[in-house]
């Protein structure tokens, strides 16, 4: 018997491993629509919706992509992920995307916005600057103000114009999105033996390339897929996975994850998805709405202040939520806001008493053996502390 | 004969060139860099008086010597010069072992050892004769080399299954090379070429010019350098006794030396043992631009080395066993902690070497490609210099990936780049010549050595 | 320079008896700093960047990020944050051996440079005292719109300034505010003059290494301070006094050197062999007449000056203006200009392995000004304060081959 998921993965492989975004220029083909790229973490990808257009995550270029003239531009001391988008974009791989949008999430990040209006004159090019301040009439008039103009931009680019009933039609239609993808966390930690993470990796991967509606209906395929399997849990750790929130664990890292004896119930990839916890509501200014929804109940991490909790407190509500027995944190060479986060996390750990061992890597690296020796030697020990 | 002197003291080498008044080459020096840099600097610097002597000899010789004949009488007299020279080395050497041995700690281990140190020096002496033939393969051009290969491979056929006493062999040989690299042995043109003129005229195929070698000689050993200015470049330039207007940096020189080689450059790509330069200059040579590879020495000829290390293969094979890949492995790690794990590994799950060891070449390359990059790209014509750019399979991916980034064009690689920087020094001693520094030389390093033994007699 | 020391010597002090005097301190950052405004509380100011450049230059910084990172933080992340935590863990012991006071405040004024925050977070860890972060928005367009200012006043008005109050216990005291802002331009006219006097030949300053001090009291605790004002007027005397007698500027080794390249330097020093450093250009001749390091406390030159009529506002204003908190394209325009304005012959590009505020993106505008202004960029590496991150030989070849460069084109 084949595999029910078989299929639906090799669609989300082909989509993560195609540079040239395939999908995207066919999309843009069928529809004559445009698109706008967005880097990780989180975008309002409502509004490039709404103003009739494909948003397409951008999350580097990951372990197939041959650096040949993204590293000219960075230093040794500086992280890979914008290396990697610099190539995409000066090896005309991201022609197809008619703007990019570059989110607050460091300061590398932020530079590269800055890079790219130099780099790309003709294209729109806009940072979006996330409030730090969390009040509705300051924060929230603020960022309320930043959607405002990143929709003005998005409806010139596209030449639509966007009606709050437009715009509650997109809320509408990532809500449901974000409702299937809260399914299929809540499935891989209740039955991780049917939802391997690699999978639900590339599944969400597919969230940056297909439209809303299409990856709604793709995670509910493979949830009716997975669920038909019929395996037997394995004695795993399960762990939940931080720190990777911007530049992404290679495919093959993951899968040694998982190979070493651990079940991930929890991770932050392709963070942007689900950063927002609950439904936006569809009131009478969309606008508020959308700014409300980023002050109010989202994920903690890094690039996001956060003055009312204690540091790690969401990291622990998480193991606990998903019945975790361990932490692995899994950074980015030179990520500052997740180095410089970790030993604050650390600390929060330590003090629930919950295990965790901790790993640098790079989108394109390329080994792994002592990666899952340690992960494998964490799982071991989890389990038998778990025992005794 | 007046002389410009360039001197170019690398990481591992160090080299000299001598230029003449209208900026013409008259000959290249080379020798192993070691720690005491005056040493190097100044046995360079009279390899490349004894290579502008023999490039007169060869004119004296051809004016004289109908026909072909003089090529074959040079390549002689070349090799019986490189005899005699060796001859003094290894007779410092064989007087450095024996009083080392004299100071053995244990008295009774000392007649012994001197009795296997005969038989050995004896040895070498005999097999020197045989190594410095025409057509012989040298297996390096330095003493230190060729001396430890035969030493060694004697002493562990004398000694047997005695490991104490080849210990001894060893210790005694690496103590005594150590004080012969600290003296030069190349100032002595006249003694060697004379002792060379004499066994080459005994030799049946040359009697009928006897006499048209020995004015050639003569006539080359009459002839006076005069050095008109030095300048020093390269990575251990600060430590050259010079005062500082005769130190160039060695962005300047390789851009020069470049363009002296090959006046069309624009783009000048120098890989080398330490580091990675990529330099644009104008038409005249004169640098516009350059860029180097950041403070570790991922990428360079070091890294290389580490692999060849790492694979147990000698260095030179890694780019011919490279030409032998089939598939391109894309490595992702040129940092030489990383690189040694991330092969060991891909080894481990079954890759060739020889594709693990194109994708390293590629690696280096695309390093390059950056600095390139970063410095301005690269504009035709583009010359490659550097120990990696006698890389067959480093050449072919920088080939490939000039072509695919910046179009087809012409790309120079001269057999002689390594002597790149020092040619840029030695033309920047001919344009910066001012009347204050005449005179001003490696008098201080100019130790004269004493004749051995045998050639006194 | 000695009334610079008297000044910092007698703020420790301050600091060190705060036990006694019952003053409280407020840890706050330079970049776009909101030091007006805490003294109007009578609050002290702490600037731990200063610090840890403090320790470095004191050959400290060393042990104290080995330190921080025996605590479980990565050799890859920012040195000044590390140097910081050490010296925390070590006593926090202050620049001048006295005990520095735990923050009663950290005011996180987030300008120009994401680390802050992280930083301040683990400070609050640490400490375990109140924080209240300042959002600045970052120049992405290169422009202050009306709406970055509202958002920046009403957090000043709604969240930092009740919180000064409830703080140091005292009312807002606006016209006290407005005295000392009226203060600041004064000093911050001056410094301009200074900056100004570099465009003559030879330059009087060094606007980098020298640069350094000339910006210390305005960038952290004493600007709209009587001091200050005495302190910049009496520069301003100095420099303008070099100009007219036209010597070059004061080096440590007391000599003038013979001005042989005008350079404009973009990138923080390095602070563990800040001397050594500064040696490397001026035995070559080489003055830097303008930097942007000198800006990034916050930028004067294109008219900004604060203003007492009206106080939020400018505050606002000087928190967005500061160097970094300035997209690309505004960062490539203002070297282009600082190299034609001072007639420079090159610029170096120090690039920070700590700092990818400044470092990210520096080699695209590097090959970006070089275009614009036809003069070659040279680029070398260095840290903050991390000593093994300084290679002496390293720097010095590539700037002796920069230098030499410029000569043989010229």
């Amino acid at each position: 018997m084949t595999d029910p998921t078989t299929e639906i993965v090799e669609q989300c492989r082909v989509l993560y491993e195609d540079l040239s975004f395939t999908a995207v220029k066919q999309w843009k083909e069928r529809t004559g629509g445009r698109a706008v790229g967005f880097m990780p973490v989180y975008a309002p990808r409502e509004l490039i919706h709404a103003a009739g257009m494909l948003p397409v995550g951008i999350m580097g270029g990951g372990e197939n992509l041959e650096i040949i003239k993204g590293d000219a531009y960075f230093q040794s001391y500086i992280c890979h992920i914008p290396r990697s988008t610099i190539e995409l974009g000066v090896t005309g791989r991201l022609d197809c995307l008619d703007g990019m949008l570059f989110p607050a999430i460091c300061d590398v990040i932020r530079n590269l916005s800055g890079m790219w209006q130099m780099l790309f004159k003709d294209k729109l090019v806009r940072y979006l600057d996330f409030p730090q301040e969390f009040t509705a009439g300051i924060g929230g008039a603020f960022y309320r103000h930043e959607l405002e103009g990143l929709l003005q931009q998005l409806s010139a680019l596209s030449k639509v114009t966007v009606t709050p009933e437009r715009l509650r039609q997109s809320i509408a239609l990532y809500n449901e999105n974000r409702r299937v993808i809260a399914k299929l966390y809540d499935t891989r930690a209740k039955t991780p033996e049917k939802v391997p993470t690699y999978e639900l990796y590339l599944v969400m991967r597919a969230s940056n390339v297909l439209p809303v509606e299409e990856h709604t209906a793709l995670v509910e395929r493979y949830l009716a897929a997975a669920a038909k399997r019929d395996r037997k849990p394995l004695d795993n750790a399960r762990v939940v996975v931080t720190g990777a929130f911007c530049e992404q664990p290679p495919i093959a890292l993951i899968r040694a994850l998982e190979a070493s004896g651990c079940y991930v119930v929890d991770d932050d990839w392709v963070l942007g998805a689900r950063y927002l916890l609950g439904d936006v509501k569809l009131g009478d200014d969309p606008l508020t709405e959308l700014a409300n929804a980023y002050l109010g109940d989202t994920v903690e991490t890094a690039s996001r202040y956060e003055p009312r909790r204690k540091k790690g407190a969401f990291l622990i509500d998480s193991v606990k939520k998903y019945g975790a027995e361990g932490v692995v944190f899994c950074a980015p060479s030179f990520c500052d806001p997740a180095l410089l986060e970790r030993p604050m996390l650390v600390e929060a750990l330590n003090k629930a008493g919950v295990p965790h061992t901790s790993f640098n890597y790079a989108e394109n690296t390329s080994q792994y053996h002592v990666f899952k020796e340690q992960t494998g030697t964490f799982a071991d020990s989890i389990k038998l502390w778990g025992a005794a | 004969m007046d002389a410009y002197v360039g001197i170019d003291l690398g990481s591992t080498t160090t080299k000299a060139v001598f230029l003449d008044e209208h900026e013409k080459l008259l000959g290249f020096g080379i020798t192993n860099s070691r720690s005491d840099y005056d040493i190097a600097c100044q046995i360079a610097r009279e390899e490349a008086e004894i290579n502008s002597r023999f490039a007169i000899l060869r004119r004296e010789l051809r004016s004289q010597v109908a026909g072909d004949g003089h090529e074959q009488l040079i390549a002689w007299l070349f090799q019986k010069y490189r005899l005699a020279q060796h001859s003094r080395q290894l007779e410092a050497l064989a007087q450095a072992c024996r009083k080392a041995v004299d100071l053995l700690p244990n008295a009774a281990h000392r007649p012994p050892t001197h009795a296997v140190l005969d038989q050995i020096l004896t040895e070498m002496e005999r097999e020197a004769v045989g190594l410095f033939t025409p057509g012989a393969v040298a297996r390096s051009d330095f003493f230190r080399d060729v001396a430890a290969s035969s030493f060694l491979h004697l002493a562990e056929k004398k000694a047997g299954d005695d490991a104490k006493l080849l210990d001894r062999l060893i210790g005694t040989y690496d103590k005594s090379i150590l004080q012969v690299e600290a003296k030069s042995y190349t100032n002595a043109f006249a003694d060697y070429i004379r002792f060379a003129a004499d066994a080459v005229r005994r030799m049946p195929e040359f009697e009928a010019h006897g006499e048209a070698i020995t004015r050639a000689v003569a006539n080359t050993i009459a002839i006076e350098f005069r050095v008109l200015n030095t300048i020093g470049t390269g990575y251990g330039r600060q430590r050259l006794p010079f005062p500082k207007e005769q130190i160039r940096s060695e962005i300047l020189c390789h851009g020069l030396g470049a363009h002296f080689m090959f006046p069309k450059t624009r783009t000048v790509l120098d890989i080398g043992g330490q580091d990675t330069k990529a330099i644009q200059v104008d038409e005249n040579g004169i640098v516009t631009n350059f860029q180097m590879n950041d403070r570790c020495a991922a990428g360079c000829g070091r890294y290389l080395g580490y692999i060849a290390d790492e694979m147990n293969v000698g260095l030179h094979e890694l780019g011919p066993l490279a030409m032998k890949s089939r598939k391109q492995v894309k490595i992702n790690s040129t940092c030489t902690v990383f690189a040694g794990a991330e092969l060991r590994e891909r080894l481990a799950l079954g890759e060739r070497r020889e594709d693990m060891l194109a994708g390293l070449h590629r690696a280096i390359i695309l390093r390059a490609m950056s600095l390139l990059a970063r410095s301005g790209g690269v504009v035709s014509e583009f010359t490659f210099t550097g120990g990696v750019a006698k890389n067959q399979a480093a050449t072919d991916a920088l080939r490939k990936l000039i072509a695919e980034n910046y179009g087809e064009m012409t790309i120079n690689i001269s057999p002689d780049s390594i002597f790149t920087g020092a040619i840029g020094a030695a033309l920047f001693a001919k344009r910066d010549r001012k009347g204050d520094l005449i005179g001003v030389d490696l008098k201080a390093l100019q130790k004269p050595v004493k004749p051995t033994a045998q050639e006194q007699r | 320079m000695l009334l610079q020391k008297k000044m910092i010597a007698g703020h420790f002090d301050r600091l060190a008896n705060t036990a006694k005097t019952g003053e409280k301190a407020v840890y706050t950052f330079v970049p776009g700093n909101l030091n007006e405004l805490i003294w109007a509380f009578d609050l002290l100011p702490v600037h731990p960047e200063i610090n840890a450049l403090q320790s470095a230059m004191r050959k400290q910084s060393g042990d104290y990020v080995l330190e921080a990172e025996k605590a479980g933080h990565s050799e890859d992340v920012c040195t000044y944050v590390k140097s910081d935590i050490g010296m925390m863990r070590k006593g926090n012991i202050g620049p001048t051996g006295q005990r520095l006071p735990e923050p009663s405040l950290l005011l996180l004024s987030y300008t120009g440079c994401f680390t802050f925050m992280k930083w301040f977070e683990l400070l609050k860890q640490e400490y375990n005292c109140p924080v209240v972060m300042l959002h600045v928005p970052y120049q992405a367009d290169g422009r202050i719109t009306p709406e970055m200012r509202k958002y920046v006043v009403k957090q000043l008005k709604e969240v930092v300034i009740p919180k000064l109050e409830e703080i140091s216990g005292k009312k807002y005291d606006e016209d006290k505010l407005r005295a000392m802002l009226a203060s600041s331009a004064r000093s911050e006219d001056d410094l301009v003059a200074v900056w100004d006097a570099a465009k003559q030949k030879p330059s009087p300053i060094d606007a980098y290494f020298g640069g350094v001090y000339y910006i210390g009291p305005i960038f952290t605790a004493f600007r709209g301070t009587k001091e200050c004002e005495s302190y910049y007027r009496t520069l301003r005397a100095e420099v303008e006094q070099r100009a007219k007698q036209g010597l070059g500027p004061v080096t440590p080794d007391g000599k003038v050197h013979q001005e042989k390249y005008r350079l404009v330097v973009e990138g923080p020093p390095n602070w563990t062999s800040f001397r050594e450093f500064w040696e490397m250009f001026y035995a070559e001749g080489a003055v830097c007449v303008s930097s942007t390091y000198t800006r990034v406390g916050g930028l004067y030159e294109q008219g900004f000056r604060h203003d007492p009529e009206h106080p939020l506002e400018s505050l606002a204003d000087y928190c967005m203006g500061c160097y970094t908190n300035r997209n690309l394209p505004s960062r490539v325009d203002l070297i282009a200009k600082q190299i034609e304005d001072f007639q420079a012959d090159g610029f170096v590009v120090n690039s920070i392995k700590s700092c990818n505020s400044f470092s990210a993106g520096q080699l695209l505008m590097m090959k970006e000004i070089e275009k614009r202004t036809g003069r070659a960029g040279g680029f070398i590496e260095s840290d903050l304060v991390d000593p093994r991150y300084f290679s002496a030989a390293n720097i010095k070849n590539r700037l002796e081959s920069y230098f030499q460069m410029l000569e043989a084109r010229s």
